[in-house]
Order: C-alpha cells, then sequence, then structure tokens
C-alpha cells in the first residue's frame, strides 16, 4: 500500500460525516449557502479551526462571486490548493538529514503524544538505512519510562543509553552525546519527559538540554521535533508556540493518523509557524513512520 | 491566542452590559460569538449549535428583553447552560460487591496508567483499599510503570502472569480477597476507537467482571474527535462516567462539554498535574469558567490558601491592621505568591486581569527586589526610614544593583505603606491578605 492509500484509509475510518465525504455532495450540486455552511462544518469538524476555515470558505465565496459558472466539482480543486498553499512552508530535511555525524535529535511534546514510540520508529528507520543510532532516554520523571525506551530500543537495534530515574535530563544528554562520539555512531535521538506547554520551569529545563548540547557545537542540536497527537485540538496552536519559544522547534511530527482524528490543527500551525511536517505516524508497529506530503495530505482530507 | 480569546469575551460581555435593552440583533451577533469562542476551546460542532440554539431561546424569552441589565442577564444563561451541559452536581464512584472492579479505558496516551494511580490514591484517602490491576499488556513498560507508581503512593499492584490480560482480571479477584482488599482499578490497553482487537479484549472483560463503573479517560486537549472516539467506545462496552486529564495546561477543556453531551455520561473526575494528588472531582461550574475563559476566582482562591499558611497569613493581617509593615514582611509575602506558582497563571485565574492592557508580569523583578531587601541590615528592614544616602549606596553595591534600583525600591515600599494605611482601616481583602504593590 502506498502512502496517500495509507493515509487515506486512515483518515477515512470514521463513520461520522468528515472532510472525507465532502466529495459525495460536490458533484452535480448547486453552490449556495447550504453548500458552503456544510463546507465550513465539515473543515471545523476536521479541527482545522475557525480562522482557517473562515478564511478558506471565504476564498470559495470570492470565486464563485468572480466566476458564476465555477461548478460544485470545480470547488473540491480550490478548497484543495488554497489548504496545500496554507500548508506551504520551509521544506522537510528529508535527504540532508544526517548530514553532519553524530546527528542530534530531541523529540519534545505534551504527555501522552508519543514520543517515545517515535523514537523507536526512527531509531528503525535509521537503523534500517545502515546508520548506527543511540537512543537517551532522558525522560527521567515518568514511571517506568526508561524501560518503555529499552523496549523500543531492543525492538529498533538501537543503543540505549541511561541513567536512573530522577536524574538531570541535561546530564543524561551531556553524557549521552559525549557516548555517542566515542562510539562513532551516526544519530543520536533524545527522548524528553512530556510537559504541558504553559509549566514555566518545566519549559526551562527542555532549553537547559539544548543548552548543554550548544557546549558541544553551537549548531547543536541539529533538529528539535515537535510530537503532536493527531487527537490534539486548537490548543495544538498553543502548543507549537510555547515549544517553539523554550526548545526552538525545527519541525513536527504528527501521529496517531490511523484513528478517527484527522489533525487538521496543523493547518494553523503551519499558517502561523512555518514549520515543516518532518514525519507522521500511522500504526503501531516499527516501521509505520513516512514522510509528510502537502498535498497528500489536503487530498486525503478531501477526498473518500 | 487564548488571551485574545478572553479579551474578545469580555469586551462583548462589556458591550452587553452597557446596553440598555438587548434586541435579536445583538442577541444573534453575540450567539455568533459564543459559538466561535466554543468552537475556539474544542467543543464539538454539533453540541456548540445544540447550546447556541438553547442559549437563543432562553435570551429571547421575555425576562431577558425586559430586565433592567440583559447584557448580565445574557452572561448568566450562558453560564448557566454551560453548567447543565456539563451536568449539574458531580457524581461519586459506584461500587458492587467487594472487590468491586473500576475498569479504566481510553485512548492511547489519555492518562489511563496515571489515571489509575491517582484514583487509587484518592479512593484510599476515603476508606476504601484498592488493589491496581495492570492490564496493559500491549504497551512498552506499562505494567512496570504502574508497578512503579504502586510503589511509589504504597497501594498493591497486582500484574498476573504479565502476558494475559484477561487472566490477569480475572485472577486480580482472589488476589484482592485474600489481600482483603475492597475494589480493584483496572488499567486497560490504550486503543485506537478503531482497532476491534482491543475493543474485542476490552468487551470480553467486560462481560467476564461486570463492572458496576467503567471510566473512559479522555484528554483534555482533545480536538473535535472526542465525540467520535467517545461513541466508538460506546458502541462496544457500557461506560459509567468520564475522567478528564491534563486540564492543568492551557486548554479550555471544551471536549468535557461536548462528551458529557453526547453520551450523557457524567464526568467524575479531573486530572490537574503531574503529581498523585493532583486529581479532583468535577465541578461543573468551574470548568464553565473555564470555557468561556471567565477566570477561575474559586480556583485563584484555593491555591492561595494552599500556599499561604493560616497562621502567618492571620500574623500578616495584624500587622497590616497596626500599619508595622516591614521590608521582612514583604520578602515573606513574595515568597508566598512565588509559591502559587507561575505568575502568569495564577493572575490568569483572575476575572478581568488579562484584559488590563499592559499588564506585563516579569517575575526577574522579584528577583531583583529579592536581592535589595537581602542586602539590607536586619533594623534597615525593620525601619526603612532610616536608609539614608550613603547606606542606600552599600546597599545597591552589595546586591549588584544601582542605587535607582535601590531608590525604585525604596519609593514603591513607601507607597505600599501608604496604600495600607488606607487599607488597614477596614481590613486586607486578598486572601492571605497581600497588598497591593505597586510597580508589579
Amino acid at each position: 500500500m502506498g502512502l496517500f492509500e495509507k493515509l487515506k484509509t486512515g483518515l477515512a475510518r470514521t463513520r461520522e460525516l468528515t472532510v472525507g465525504k465532502l466529495s459525495n455532495f460536490f458533484s452535480g450540486r448547486k453552490i449556495d449557502e447550504d453548500l458552503l455552511e456544510e463546507l465550513e462544518e465539515a473543515l471545523l469538524e476536521a479541527d482545522v479551526g475557525v480562522d482557517s476555515v473562515d478564511q478558506l470558505i471565504e476564498t470559495v465565496r470570492e470565486r464563485v462571486k468572480l466566476d458564476k459558472s465555477v461548478s460544485s466539482t470545480q470547488i473540491g480543486e480550490i478548497l484543495r490548493t488554497e489548504l496545500s498553499t496554507m500548508m506551504i512552508g520551509p521544506d522537510s530535511l528529508g535527504a540532508n538529514r544526517l548530514a553532519k555525524k553524530p546527528w542530534v535529535i530531541i523529540l519534545v511534546g505534551v504527555n501522552g503524544s508519543g514520543k517515545t514510540t517515535t523514537a523507536g520508529k526512527l531509531a528503525y528507520k535509521f537503523a534500517k538505512e545502515g546508520k548506527k543510532t543511540a537512543i537517551a532516554a532522558a525522560d527521567t520523571f515518568r514511571a517506568a519510562a526508561i524501560e518503555q525506551v529499552e523496549v523500543w530500543a531492543k525492538r529498533s537495534g538501537a543503543r540505549i543509553i541511561k541513567q536512573a530515574t530522577g536524574a538531570d535530563p541535561a546530564s543524561v544528554t551531556f553524557d549521552a552525546y559525549q557516548s555517542v562520539l566515542a562510539h562513532e555512531e551516526d544519530v543520536l535521538i533524545v527522548d524528553t519527559a512530556g510537559r504541558l506547554q504553559d509549566k514555566h520551569n518545566l519549559m526551562q529545563e527542555l532549553s537547559k538540554i539544548t543548552n548543554v548540547l550548544k557546549r558541544f557545537d553551537p549548531d547543536l542540536p541539529n533538529e528539535v521535533l515537535l510530537i503532536l497527537d493527531a487527537i490534539t485540538g486548537q490548543n495544538g496552536l498553543s502548543q507549537a508556540h510555547g515549544f517553539t519559544k523554550a526548545a526552538g522547534v525545527t519541525g513536527l511530527v504528527v501521529t496517531k493518523l490511523d484513528g478517527s482524528a484527522k489533525g487538521g490543527v496543523i493547518i494553523p500551525i503551519l499558517r502561523e509557524l512555518k514549520l515543516p511536517i518532518e514525519f507522521i505516524g500511522i500504526g503501531e508497529s516499527v516501521n509505520d513512520i513516512y514522510p509528510f506530503e502537502a498535498k497528500a495530505y489536503a487530498d486525503a482530507l478531501l477526498t473518500n | 491566542m487564548f488571551d485574545n480569546l478572553t479579551g474578545r469575551l469580555e469586551t462583548f460581555v462589556r458591550n452587553l452590559r452597557g446596553q440598555g435593552k438587548l434586541s435579536e440583533t445583538n442577541v444573534k451577533d453575540t450567539l455568533r460569538e459564543v459559538r466561535r469562542i466554543l468552537l475556539e476551546a474544542d467543543v464539538s460542532l454539533k453540541a456548540a449549535k445544540a447550546f447556541v440554539r438553547d442559549v437563543q431561546e432562553k435570551s429571547l424569552g421575555h425576562e431577558v428583553l425586559k430586565s433592567v441589565t440583559p447584557g448580565q442577564q445574557m452572561v448568566k444563561i450562558i453560564h448557566d447552560e454551560l453548567v447543565s451541559f456539563l451536568g449539574g452536581a458531580s457524581e461519586p464512584i459506584r461500587f458492587g460487591k467487594s472487590p468491586s472492579p473500576i475498569l479504566v479505558v481510553g485512548l492511547n496516551g489519555a492518562g489511563k496508567t496515571t489515571t489509575s494511580a491517582k484514583l487509587a490514591a484518592h479512593l484510599r484517602k476515603r476508606g476504601r483499599k484498592p488493589l491496581l490491576v495492570a492490564a496493559d499488556t500491549f504497551r512498552p513498560a506499562a505494567i512496570d510503570q504502574l508497578e512503579t507508581l504502586g510503589r511509589q503512593i504504597d497501594i498493591p499492584v497486582f500484574s498476573g502472569d504479565r502476558k494475559n490480560a484477561l487472566k490477569t482480571v480475572a485472577d486480580s479477584r482472589d488476589y484482592a480477597r485474600e489481600l482483603s482488599l475492597d475494589c480493584l482499578i483496572i488499567d486497560s490497553a490504550g486503543r485506537m476507537a478503531v482497532n476491534d482487537e482491543l475493543m474485542n479484549q476490552l468487551q470480553e472483560m467486560q462481560d467476564a467482571i461486570k463492572p458496576p463503573e467503567t471510566l473512559l479517560v479522555v484528554d483534555g486537549m482533545t480536538g473535535q474527535d472526542a465525540v467520535r472516539s467517545a461513541n466508538a467506545f460506546l458502541e462496544r462496552i457500557e461506560l459509567t462516567g468520564l475522567v478528564m486529564t491534563k486540564l492543568d495546561g492551557d486548554s479550555r477543556g471544551g471536549a468535557a462539554l461536548s462528551i458529557r453531551w453526547v453520551t450523557g455520561k457524567p464526568i467524575k473526575f479531573i486530572g490537574v498535574g503531574e503529581k498523585t494528588n493532583d486529581f479532583e472531582q468535577f465541578h461543573p461550574d468551574r470548568m464553565a469558567g473555564r470555557i468561556l475563559g471567565l477566570g477561575d476566582v474559586v480556583s485563584f482562591v484555593e491555591k492561595a490558601q494552599e500556599a499561604v499558611d493560616i497562621e502567618s497569613a492571620q500574623k500578616m493581617a495584624d500587622k497590616l491592621a497596626k500599619q508595622q509593615f516591614t521590608f521582612d514582611d514583604f520578602r515573606e509575602q513574595l515568597h508566598q505568591l512565588k509559591n502559587m506558582g507561575p505568575l502568569e497563571s495564577v493572575l490568569g485565574m483572575i476575572p478581568g486581569m488579562k484584559s488590563i492592557k499592559g499588564l506585563q508580569v516579569d517575575e526577574n523583578q522579584f528577583v531583583v527586589v529579592e536581592s535589595i531587601i537581602d542586602s539590607m541590615t536586619p533594623a534597615e528592614r525593620e525601619v526603612p526610614k532610616i536608609i539614608n544616602g550613603s547606606r542606600r549606596r552599600r546597599i545597591a553595591q552589595g546586591c549588584g544593583r544601582s542605587v535607582q534600583d535601590v531608590n525604585r525600591l525604596l519609593n514603591q515600599f513607601e507607597q505600599m505603606q501608604k496604600m495600607i494605611k488606607r487599607f488597614g482601616k477596614k481590613g486586607p481583602k486578598f486572601p492571605g491578605g497581600f497588598p497591593g504593590m505597586p510597580g508589579f
């Protein structure tokens, strides 16, 4: 199954009215306020957010006003283009990842967003590409977080670098970097503890983790990925702002896109913060991590 | 974004208050704004529409239009309607024959394991003897996590053979009886609402133990999907109540309203932090204030009560009454204020506070002030009047600040004392008695 297919099945699994169903009432319908309202509601139900939805609907309305011959089927096209435009930002790293050795990736996010699972999936991906990978268990707070990383490290064939529960995460990171240098490994993935973005002290702890790496090299960390659960509503925007401010997020990973949520909040996030989406997680097995394609996502959001 | 939200609502509330009469048009405009606020708070679209319809019917009734203060009336209607949507009074946990099972279910990452441990500690405080049952055999190290949490709060954990969840749950009853424990809190595996296999397992579990209580744990930051996933659980298993987690963040928690509205199941608890006792009974009226962004005075007072010890507050109040407020007292009050948490979030609980333009809280200012006070001699702190020019220079040098900084603080302190004199006649109004602090 191709990525698009997978995304589409993932996104279409819900039985309720969603954007996916739009295509059904696009064809052959008169363009009137009722249709626009249905469109608006479908987008709102995908968590796209009031402001972005207003803008999308406004664009459609303008186009129809200017050109009376626009058919209802074309509306799908207009929306798709507009959605993709909203998501335009810097390119994801793609092939430029791992340009330096060792390449350091820090994973940050709120509790339960899927950081550890993502660490495991990423490690597996790099290992498959023949890269020597280590994971630093810098979530020293949550009970059994280190054990969870250990299981994922085993599954992915990565080396785990850990200290005891309660250790200072910045010091775990510091030691991990030195150890990775000594082992001449290619990638270091730092799995941090989940935290809510308005907890000032915990956010400062993140800054400390990035600062400690800058002592080795001001360009470090090479990547800071914000892990965002697809189920997240409009709070996702506040998460993106908060983590970017404290830890200098360089990109997003959207997880759990195999559930019934569409993750539409990424649209306002991309509009405001212009961050690339580096990966998406669809599924629970170790290789269920994929690159993100804005066009495929807009398509999957709009087709059934 | 959230500040704007609060600001907007406050503006419209103010505008409404100013209206002499409420017409059908301005009711309509207001309702559009309410709908928007609800959607931005992640209330589901259907619930938001139903809500707005209800409010519209009520506000166009005679009461409001004839009322002298239609604006306030309308705000009250919105607030009351929210409370009723959220389910009125809070409901207790139901128990059956001992050991009575409580099944904890939810999506991945909602916070089931943490909630299980918090619930166990909560029930023990109320005289129950709980056993935690580790039935999440799917997520790596989930059982270890529950065992660690159990050790931390000193509550027994049963993990069976760590492989077969159904068997673990079945065996946990005998284990509880042996230890004469009277309730089982079963931490099940997280699942995507669409995962049939795990849903079947949950169904079998429920058939086997017939729990009088099955709690669905919902992440407080969930968006529109809240309704879909809650329905997916409802289709397959019986739910008796909800727990909303991660409500200590800045999420408005609109999912609470939608899920309650769609499922008709009561919200029983909310999780408000990472510590085991950050777990509260649900209060619909507080949640209503939160969704509307109207501030939460009750929580503010409670936080103040936690941070300030009553005795020293009383002493402070006496001092204020006698107008003997010194720099030592000032320093102590700064400490107490800091104990209440990040200043920004504390101030955010006070209605109207966020709409004050240019109110910048700089916590670093506290550090500056404290360092200056620390650099004073005890005598200077007691009687600030003796601080003359050379003492000012010495204080500034001692703390590494400029003489201007010291002067500013002394001026502020003098103003404060003046204010206290006025206060003193009536007694302080603030919880814990901290006086108005000019300059912050």
